[in-house]
């Protein structure tokens, strides 16, 4: 927690200062949510530009571009910015804004805390950024940060792992005020169950951050002991097993993939509702289902390792309650369908988003189940199927579901509305893009192409191809984001406190856009 | 557009999309399913991939067109006035017990699949693998045969960086080594697999098979090929820069031939834990 | 209200700290869990098992196969003497391992076993082995190295075929000096 201290000199003002000052010393948690979604959305095009340079290199079989060792670079990084830079802050940003809001509290819990888990965040990326310029360039393992591999990293390997300890410090911090938040600033009559999806899914995504950052933390550290003060947690010569850091790191990894989707689930849960103009469809078993998935996350992390040389009753375990995380998984879908039964839609860019979500992360989901059979897994494992199956659950999954939250809420912050218009030529752009870059991929996967290769063989060569184009088109796309956001923030229509004709909840209930501060006398629920 | 998306026409994308979803493995570059494969477990795991694949189409269907059902009939512009029921205990039942069924359903083969493959009784030969970065090296367990496998020359000058060459002129770009593995058909061969440095993963396709290669540690496996023929294969664990270029490939000979090709091997091969590597 | 704040972040914090304590036990875990299922032996290096006697089952034949490896293309030769053994469950066997230093200075090696398949670890019994100690090697000395084994007669009735495997690793610590 050192990091912690190192920037600590802030006085805890109230009310907007002016210029640069406001945003460094601010413990506003609208603020606060807009540094994160600013940083979040700066970091989308950082990573979204390594996975360019390996689109690059893949669109034509050949090296022309990149080496091979800079293009594990690229895809180690794009994998670490993405889901520690990108995705999770950008979730953060959404709790900072809407947790405090959608249960009629003032602020969040521990306003200098969250001042302080945003600020180490741009050190940190900055940090893990730095090491592609070092001696032996940066970490080119993948994310997944396998010994004995990633011990062979040049000089960059202690700086990688701090930024991952800074990272991880950041996210148990932003847990921590969420969850406080959470349990004890909730408005009188606002009872856990009657909370809004969001706000559960938050919570119990808080309680996943904190019971598995620190165990990637302890995992990296065993890493660097072993890099450099000469243990062998991980090295067969002392006594050690490679295998043991694989078990450590996907005890954290599962969870995480839940970390960054249930934020996403609590969004759509938020947007479909209001553009069925109907109540979401089973809140409560919804609650359940989410807590369920929380649960299951712990016990099912071996089936990222079915070709270690796991015993058959290993083996067996992992796939049955792998498969088990179907059920609620399921259960989420069918209510989402249910709510939009007999309901009364319109198509606003959040809503489609969501769609999208609601469709594509299906598909996601059925390449899981796919994966998760073990003796089928044997082929799949670590080819081009698992990255086309991984992609759309985070790409048209988490990523769509913040891009609907963005959209959603964008009115409320801004107090313009978007331009529609543009909002749904984004929303088609990237939603032909995204299949066009993943849905080739699950081919080439199940033709035998392994992941994480800089070059392939020919007969790979057209869907290749065809990925690249998509992606180029897909981060293009994204740009559009940017220049609506931007000319959101600068005018546009005026936006009226309850913007969406079927929105529900407390958020609703302030001016828009939302004053510095809200509910600082509590709305009564009941 | 690259050059070899000209060389198809949008035709023989539709007709191998089509011949995928019937279940027929489509030719040559538009391959999109996994190979049916020459053992019997790949052609069980084939079978496998295919149910699940299936009753995802099945689910996806139902659940598809109940969304776009809602789409197109619950539009406000239409005029749709919305319900107001928010929850349906008996559905929620059925949509939580159905899929419990069918998870069944599917991990009952599932299981079986498992239990056979991990049976490795009566192997009547072994053969140890060793990963290195970046080649892998093949030894006849007991037989004093032992020799590495590298890239082909001609696919590792054509992998250099802006090399020039055109990797289509080549047959098996990337996918050729200099000594491929010998086995004989019909043979119960069992496989060890370790590693000299980092871990890599030996995954034969046509085989089903894939096993990572740990340093430190052995792993067991077995195949048994019922066609001869040559089939080709990659390294599935990152493993470092070039990781991308140590292909496997695995010569299957009939049985006599391969005991004539083993009894010419024995005079001369080096043995290698003797030999220092490159 | 603030106290309460505190309270609960500081019951947070101590949950985190709590689960970075859990990674790392994590590793004994592991070494609990590789025991019970058989696969590896984790709990640091080999230590030889005792077999108080020996009770031969004559009807049976398990065939143990023999392998080195080395690590890092370390300059060692390491072979084993035979390739392989029929052996009875429940009777002592003798073989030996060869090795030769293939420097002009001293090494120090380390032999790390491994058995496949993982479920007929523990069932694998060595009494004496070379890999229970570090073996010095003066330069370009080679010798047999001696292995005492068992395997013991609950080995599954699936299992018809063992593995023995020696990684001989060089020792760091010794050959940087």
């Amino acid at each position: 927690m050192s990091a912690t201290t190192t920037h600590d000199e802030h006085h805890d003002d109230h009310g907007p200062a002016k210029g640069i000052m406001r945003w460094i010393t601010t413990t506003n948690h609208k603020d606060i949510g807009t540094l994160y979604l600013v940083f979040a959305l700066a970091m989308l095009f950082v990573g979204g530009a390594m996975s360019l340079v390996i689109r690059a290199e893949l669109f034509q079989p050949g090296l022309q571009f990149v080496n091979p060792d800079f293009f594990n670079q690229m895809t180690t990084m794009h994998a670490l910015i993405m889901v520690f830079g990108m995705i999770m802050p950008a979730f953060v940003g959404f709790a900072n804004w809407m947790v405090p809001m959608m249960i009629g509290a003032p602020d969040m819990a521990l306003p200098r805390l969250n001042n302080w888990s945003f600020w180490i965040l741009p050190f940190a990326g900055t940090l893990l950024l730095s090491t592609l310029f070092m001696d032996g360039g940066g970490p080119a393992s993948g994310w997944t940060l396998y010994p004995p591999l990633v011990l062979q990293t040049g000089n960059a390997l202690p700086f990688a792992i701090f930024s991952v300890h800074l990272l991880g410090v950041s996210s148990i911090m932003g847990s921590i005020n969420i969850i406080v938040t959470i349990m004890n600033m909730r408005a009188p009559g606002m009872t856990l169950l009657k909370m809004p999806l969001f706000v559960w899914t938050w919570l119990i995504t808080a309680y996943l951050l904190i019971a598995v950052m620190p165990v990637l933390a302890g995992g990296v550290t065993m890493l660097l002991t072993d890099g450099f003060f000469g243990t062998s947690f991980f090295q067969a010569a002392g006594g050690g097993d490679p295998v043991l850091f694989q078990h450590i790191f996907w005890f954290f990894g599962h969870p995480e993939v839940y970390i960054i989707i249930l934020p996403a689930f609590g969004i759509i849960s938020q947007v479909i509702p209001t553009f069925s103009r109907k109540p979401l469809f089973g809140h409560d078993s919804m609650v359940y289902a989410t807590a369920s998935i929380a649960f299951l996350s712990f016990i099912v992390w071996a089936h990222h390792m079915f070709t270690v040389g796991m015993p058959l009753a290993g083996q067996l375990f992992f796939m049955l309650s792998t498969m088990l995380i179907a059920i609620p998984t399921g259960v989420k879908v069918f209510n989402w369908t249910a709510t939009m039964w007999r309901g009364s839609l319109s198509f606003e860019t959040p809503m489609l988003f969501a769609l999208a979500f609601l469709f594509l992360f299906t598909i996601g989901g059925f390449s899981g189940l796919m994966v998760a059979i073990a003796p089928a897994d044997f082929q799949y494992h670590d080819s081009y199927f698992v990255v086309a199956h991984f992609h759309y659950v985070l790409v048209p999954g988490a990523l769509f579901g913040a891009i609907a939250g963005a959209y959603y809420w964008l009115p409320k912050w801004t107090g313009h509305m978007y331009n529609e218009t543009l909002g749904k030529v984004h929303f088609w752009l990237s939603a032909i893009f995204v299949n066009l870059t993943f849905f080739p991929q699950h081919f080439v996967g199940l033709a035998g192409m392994p992941r994480r290769i800089p070059d392939y063989a020919t007969q790979f060569a057209d869907f290749n191809a065809i990925s690249s184009v998509g992606a180029f088109g897909f981060g293009f796309s994204q740009l559009l984001l940017v220049y609506v956001v931007i000319q959101c923030v600068r005018g546009g229509e005026k936006a009226s406190a309850q913007v969406w004709d079927g929105a529900e909840g407390l958020e609703w209930t302030v001016p828009s856009p939302a004053p510095y501060h809200t509910f600082e006398e509590p709305p009564l629920v009941r | 557009m690259s050059t070899n998306l000209r060389k198809h026409d949008f035709n023989t994308f539709l007709t191998a999309l089509v011949a995928s979803l019937l279940g027929n493995p489509a030719q040559a570059a538009w391959e999109v399913n996994m190979p049916v494969g020459v053992t019997d477990a790949s052609a069980k795991i084939f079978d496998l991939h295919m149910l699940i694949f299936w009753v995802c189409v099945v689910i996806a269907v139902i659940v598809f067109s109940a969304m776009i059902y809602c789409l197109v009939a619950f539009r406000k512009s239409k005029g749709a006035v919305p319900a107001t029921f928010s929850h349906s205990t008996t559905a929620e039942i059925v949509w939580t017990v159905i899929p419990v069924l069918i998870l069944v359903a599917m991990a009952v083969p599932a299981a079986q699949t498992l239990v056979e493959i991990d049976d490795t009784r009566d192997t009547e030969m072994t053969i140890k693998i060793t990963g290195y970065q970046w080649k892998w090296q093949y030894e006849y367990v007991g037989e004093d045969v032992s020799f590495y496998s590298n890239l082909a020359a001609s696919s590792n000058e054509t992998r250099q960086l802006r090399s020039g060459i055109d990797p289509f002129q080549e047959d098996n770009y990337l996918l050729d080594v200099d000594r491929p593995l010998v086995v004989p058909a019909d043979t119960k061969i069992r496989y060890l697999i370790t590693s000299n440095d980092v871990i890599h993963a030996w995954w034969v396709p046509d085989f089903a098979v894939k096993k990572d290669a740990i340093p430190g540690f052995i792993n067991e496996g077995w195949f048994r090929v019922n066609e001869p023929g040559v089939y080709r294969g990659q390294c599935a664990e990152l493993c470092g820069k070039d990781h991308g270029f140590m292909p496997v490939v695995v010569e299957v000979l009939p049985r006599e031939e391969f005991t004539a090709w083993l009894a010419g091997q024995q005079g001369g091969a080096a043995v290698a834990s003797a030999a220092t590597a490159r | 209200m603030r106290d309460s704040h505190r309270l609960l972040a500081g019951k947070l914090v101590l949950f985190a700290a709590g689960m970075f304590g859990f990674g790392f036990l994590l590793v004994p875990l592991y070494d609990v869990f590789c025991q019970v299922t058989g696969i590896g032996s984790r709990t640091g290096l080999p230590t030889a098992a005792t077999v108080t006697a020996e009770n031969p089952v004559t009807d049976r034949i398990v065939t143990v196969e023999f392998v080195a490896n080395r690590n890092q293309q370390a300059p060692w030769e390491f072979r084993p003497a035979v390739s392989s053994l029929e052996v009875m469950p429940g009777k002592l066997y003798d073989t030996t391992y060869f090795a030769r230093n293939l420097t002009d200075r001293q090494l120090v090696g380390q032999a790390v076993p491994s058995v496949a398949p993982g479920q007929a670890n523990k069932y694998f019994k060595k009494t004496e082995c070379f890999c229970f100690e570090s073996q010095e090697f003066a330069p370009a000395e080679g010798r047999d190295m001696g292995l005492t084994f068992m395997v013991d007669p609950g080995l599954p009735e699936h299992i018809d075929r063992v593995t023995l495997s020696y990684t001989f690793f060089v020792n760091q610590q010794v050959a940087a000096n």
